[in-house]
């Protein structure tokens, strides 16, 4: 097997190597295929501070530095790598199903007009074709897939679904500039952080967490009156937040928060994995959903199948009754 | 401003339970609610919002049976001027490089200045079409958009990244978004106003249509195959309560004490 086998393109914003990452080196070498190249895409100057921060032990790392990479353009790194792929042909690059893969990959199997499966959460290789394993209908079924064989297949892997592998020595770095259209009618401007709003819900011990079960902005009465008899935190999933019910600070996800409290109630949230993804780390997780199917009640340790308009209160009861009528230091 | 709308129609399986059909590759559509992809009614809501202020015009696309007329409908309903189907029956199964390429091949004629797409669609999840189609037409994309301005030839885009940020970005047009949800609040259609999109015209754009490539599609198309569709294997599955609602949240009132140590 050739050393250019297996690429993973690394994913890096502000400066720092993203932890997936070495999600997508695991994945890589999950594949047997050989050796593991790291492909650094960088600003100049940047590639070997970035190159050493690469974690999975790759046996190589390849990087190109340009202007237009410093950002992470999508469309400067599906070109630079587009003409690294033609020239070295590595039987598969993989990415994540981030918010940079989800931009480059395409782009870049569009330009090879290479195989592509997005998403995947298990990869194997059989015959010289890629399978992948990928949650269809919102986790409720999953799809197998296989590409067709060409020389250079691509993949991006779920956040979450390979065990990232530790660090070790540092692999050779050979870095160049690749050249690039001198517009790709695409500029990076700025990085936009949201403000620190009043509520930190990373900080909470209990969180109480609605979904768009909960149906109106309304309804969350329900949900607060649960939280402040447990002394909990309010949060939600992205819905609640797409439909103005709460603010985004409150919101538990891949582009929210990670939270990783002690007992975390989800009440109508279905659990969409970039849900699952931020708050599978809790200590108790409880879920109240109508639908006995929802892909949170594979992650919940505890769940109620039912209505969260009958349970909630009920449970609001229960718990005010456990505490003979107050919560002390709560008000 | 030209706009250009893809919208995909899709089962809601939100509560549905869902069962494989025959030959494995796909679920019994029978008795499933179908709508309009949730991305996809962010992005209609955006280019409509364009159109009307650039008042230009709205052409939406979608990739389907006769079926999936609903979703064109209600394009129309909202503010789209012409709705076209794609379809050819050898289309079925195709994959979304495939869909991709139908697509382009639908639109290639009659350039648009921004072409719209949801960020993914709510049954397959590849998040593949709207970016593989920016490549086909050969104009800048930008993904995951939750808030868009064009002024002059130019679209700044904001797109939502991991935890909390955001990344601002400009791209020269003509070009491609794809939209992520909670972009705008998609204004409410009333099922009379579908029905009265019902007299409108739906042009069909089909395999015989010009401009397309038969041997692109094939190869594209052919990219992914789906094997089987299949349950997903067992995984930590909840210890679920039962009973009447009061009795359920007294048991799981005496867990939070003894688990959660709460309480």
């Amino acid at each position: 097997m050739s050393a250019c086998a297996v690429w993973c393109v690394v994913e890096h914003r502000q400066g720092a190597v993203r932890d997936v990452t070495g999600e997508v080196v695991a994945a890589a070498r999950s594949l047997d295929l050989g050796p593991v190249t790291a492909v650094v895409l960088a600003g100049p100057g940047e590639a070997h501070g970035l190159s050493r921060a690469v974690p999975g032990n790759p046996e190589a790392v390849l990087a190109l530095e340009h202007p237009s990479l410093a950002g992470f353009n999508g469309a400067a790194v599906a070109q630079a790598l587009g003409r690294l792929v033609g020239e070295r042909q590595p039987r598969v690059v993989l990415g994540a199903h981030s918010a940079a893969g989800m931009e480059w990959a395409p782009a870049l199997a569009a330009e090879l007009r290479a195989p592509l499966v997005t998403d995947a959460t298990s990869l194997s290789w059989e015959g010289n074709r890629l399978g992948a394993l990928r949650a269809v209908y919102g986790g409720k079924l999953q799809a197998r897939v296989r590409l067709a064989e060409a020389p250079t297949v691509l993949a991006t892997v779920r956040p979450g679904s390979f065990e990232a592998v530790g660090s070790g020595a540092a692999p050779a770095v050979e870095v160049s500039s690749p050249e690039l259209p001198a517009t790709l009618g695409k500029r990076f401007v700025a990085w936009i952080q949201e403000a620190a709003g009043a509520v930190d819900i990373t900080q909470a011990d209990v969180l109480v967490s609605v979904g768009r079960g909960i149906g109106d902005a309304e309804n969350l009465d329900v949900a607060r009156a649960l939280a402040q008899a447990l002394g909990a935190t309010l949060s939600c999933s992205r819905p609640v937040v797409d439909s103005h019910w709460l603010p985004k600070e409150h919101q538990v996800g891949i582009s929210g928060k990670t939270v990783k409290p002690r007992v975390y109630l989800a009440l109508g949230i279905s659990g969409a994995f970039q849900h699952i993804a931020a708050m599978k780390g809790a200590g108790l997780i409880v879920a109240v959903n109508k639908d006995p199917k929802a892909p949170i009640f594979r992650i919940a340790h505890y769940g109620i199948v039912g209505d969260l308009f009958k349970v909630v209160p009920a449970l609001t009861k229960a718990v005010k009754e456990r505490l003979g009528g107050g919560r002390p230091g709560t008000g | 401003m030209k706009l250009a709308v893809f919208v995909k129609h899709v089962p809601d399986t939100a509560e549905a339970d869902l069962q494989v059909a025959a030959g494995g590759r796909s679920i019994k559509a029978a008795g499933l609610p179908f709508q309009m992809n949730e991305w996809d009614r962010f992005a209609l809501e955006e280019a409509v919002k364009l159109k009307e202020a650039s008042a230009g015009t709205l052409t939406a696309f979608l990739l389907g049976p006769e079926e999936c007329e609903e979703s064109l409908r209600r394009c129309l309903a909202v503010g789209a001027d012409r709705a076209v189907r794609v379809w050819d029956p050898g289309l079925e199964g195709q994959g979304p490089a495939g869909a991709a390429a139908v697509l382009a091949a639908a639109v290639v004629g009659t350039p648009y200045d921004l072409y719209l797409c949801g960020a993914q669609a709510s049954d397959d999840g590849y998040a593949m079409v709207g970016p593989t189609l920016a490549a086909l037409l050969a104009v800048p994309c930008t993904t995951l958009v939750n808030r868009l301005e064009v002024t002059g030839s130019v679209a700044v885009c904001d797109r939502e990244l991991e935890a909390g940020w955001t990344e601002r970005v400009e791209v020269d047009l003509p070009a491609l978004v794809t939209v992520q949800t909670g972009i705008n609040e998609p204004r409410y259609v009333s099922v009379l106003g579908i029905r009265k999109a019902r007299g409108k015209p739906v042009d069909l754009f089909d395999l015989a249509g010009p401009g397309l490539d038969r041997d692109q599609v094939g190869r594209l198309g052919s990219l992914l195959t789906v094997e089987a569709l299949e349950p997903l294997p067992e995984g930590r599955a909840a210890e679920l309560l039962g009973g009447a609602p009061d009795e359920a949240a007294a048991r799981l009132a005496a867990i939070l004490r003894e688990k959660g140590g709460v309480l």
